[in-house]
């Protein structure tokens, strides 16, 4: 991926340089290893900050809705079927876009590699191919790539952007997976052992609601967790006031969540936060043969019906 | 817990169901008295919040009933109530909540006979799941 870096270079600065954009949102590298920082850059002479590896999970969506200058950004698969959604929610119109499409081989999970560290500190990370080698002075360490890769990614479907202006080099190859063998297995369990597994699964949650800020669909003015008149859930770590937040969360990004993987990576309990939006996910696609981001024609699932719609569930 | 009785909280559209229970009242039809009802403005008018506000306050069952598709007051309201009925009880289901607990119906407000079976119908499968015990918030009450 990290021959992606140049030539992103070279598009902001012709962008810049030519005034078609007012900013760059991408990547610059980030102070310690295995971790890059959102930046906008604005003036040509500042885009040899721009940096891309395979550490640029950070959602750049993010940084968009209600943007009110002409930007470029820097859009993985999952960025740009957030941008599609973030249009079609009109947050951004897509003139005032340029999209720089990468196309992705997938991000890799900076935990993953802390885990294989056994607590050792590390000073360099180097990538080639298929391979990451990290280490400092005293040792070095060999990692498949593919090991490595974020949860989010190692299901993807969509590595190609869906929208751009301008792609950084050619299309990937799709994977063909099953991307909800996780979900079908607990859907098998009884309800009690559904519930165990889930207040076993968020017990460790904070509450601290970095899932919702690091989403690019969490951008209410005033979110649920705040109202107080009427308060929908406690300001505790209750395990029915944690599990509501968890449920209304995920319904909120219903048909909207592209699965970027931005709460999990946020989530600093390392709660697997996905399983709920993924199981409205799987259910739309079920239902209304629907996948968020994939057409900027279409209306998202809960902004629309059919007369046919499945209701086998109601007397 | 040989006396026991379910709570059920039912969201009722003012258009049809609210009149159905209402005809079923004045027809003198017999019907389980477990049931609360909340008058809303259509289907459409229920958010995922209410149902699980319900469960959380103690709730032993939820049931929702509108316009037949088609009828909707509002032309389309119980369409897009549909789509997310759909999607929350299976999200509930899906955490652990039991099926026996949540129920939605389409009755019409001249379907008096159909509102008291369904009541009956409701009243014993939650009956039948027994207390809420997951959902419940465990809190002091402060007035």
């Amino acid at each position: 991926m990290l021959e992606y870096t140049p030539k992103i270079k070279e598009i902001a600065y012709r962008l810049l340089s030519e005034q078609k954009v007012d900013g760059i949102v991408g990547f610059r590298k980030g102070t310690i290893p295995m971790v890059n920082q959102p930046v906008i850059i604005r003036k040509p002479e500042d885009v040899e900050h721009l940096h891309w590896d395979s550490w640029c999970g950070v959602n750049l969506a993010n940084y968009l809705p209600k943007a009110t200058e002409k930007l470029a950004v820097v859009a993985k698969g999952c960025d740009a079927r957030s941008i599609v959604v973030l249009m079609q929610e009109n947050q951004i119109t897509r003139e005032q876009l340029y999209i720089i499409g990468i196309p992705c081989k997938g991000m890799l999970d900076r935990r993953k590699v802390w885990k294989q560290l056994n607590g050792k500190e590390i000073s360099f990370v180097n990538e080639e191919n298929d391979k990451i080698v990290v280490g400092n002075g005293n040792f070095k360490l060999e990692l498949k790539r593919s090991d490595l890769l974020q949860d989010s990614c190692s299901i993807c479907m969509h590595r190609n952007p869906v929208i751009y202006d301008e792609l950084v080099a050619e299309k990937v190859e799709e994977q063909q997976v099953d991307r909800y063998e996780d979900i079908k297995h607990i859907e098998g369990m009884t309800s009690e052992e559904k519930w165990q597994y889930f207040q076993n699964l968020i017990s460790s949650c904070i509450r601290c609601y970095a899932c919702r800020n690091a989403c690019p669909f969490c951008y209410c003015p005033q979110c649920f967790v705040d109202e107080s008149k009427p308060q929908w859930l406690g300001k505790t770590i209750d395990p029915t006031d944690t599990l509501t937040f968890h449920l209304l969360r995920a319904f909120h990004v219903a048909g909207r969540c592209t699965d970027c993987g931005s709460c999990e990576r946020a989530c600093p309990m390392e709660i697997p936060v996905r399983i709920f939006t993924r199981k409205l996910e799987k259910d739309i696609l079920e239902f209304y043969g629907y996948e968020a981001g994939t057409n900027i024609d279409e209306r998202p699932p809960l902004d629309t019906y059919r007369p046919d719609d499945p209701e086998n569930f109601i007397k | 817990m040989a006396d026991w009785e379910p709570k059920i909280l039912a969201f009722l559209c003012n258009w049809c169901s609210y009149g159905a229970a209402d005809l079923a009242g004045v027809s003198r039809l017999k019907q389980p008295p477990n049931i609360r009802i909340i008058r809303v403005p259509c289907s459409g008018r229920m958010n995922p919040k209410f149902i699980l506000q319900a469960l959380r306050k103690g709730a032993d069952g939820v049931w929702v009933s509108g316009c037949h598709p088609g009828d909707c007051h509002y032309i389309e309201g119980n369409y897009y109530a549909r789509r997310k009925f759909a999607l929350l009880k299976n999200l509930l289901e899906f955490v652990g909540i039991e099926p026996e607990r949540l129920h939605f119906s389409w009755i019409s407000s001249a379907e008096a006979t159909k509102f008291a079976t369904v009541a009956k119908e409701v009243v014993e499968t939650v009956k039948k799941a027994g207390p809420s015990r997951h959902m419940v918030k465990k809190e002091a009450e402060v007035e």
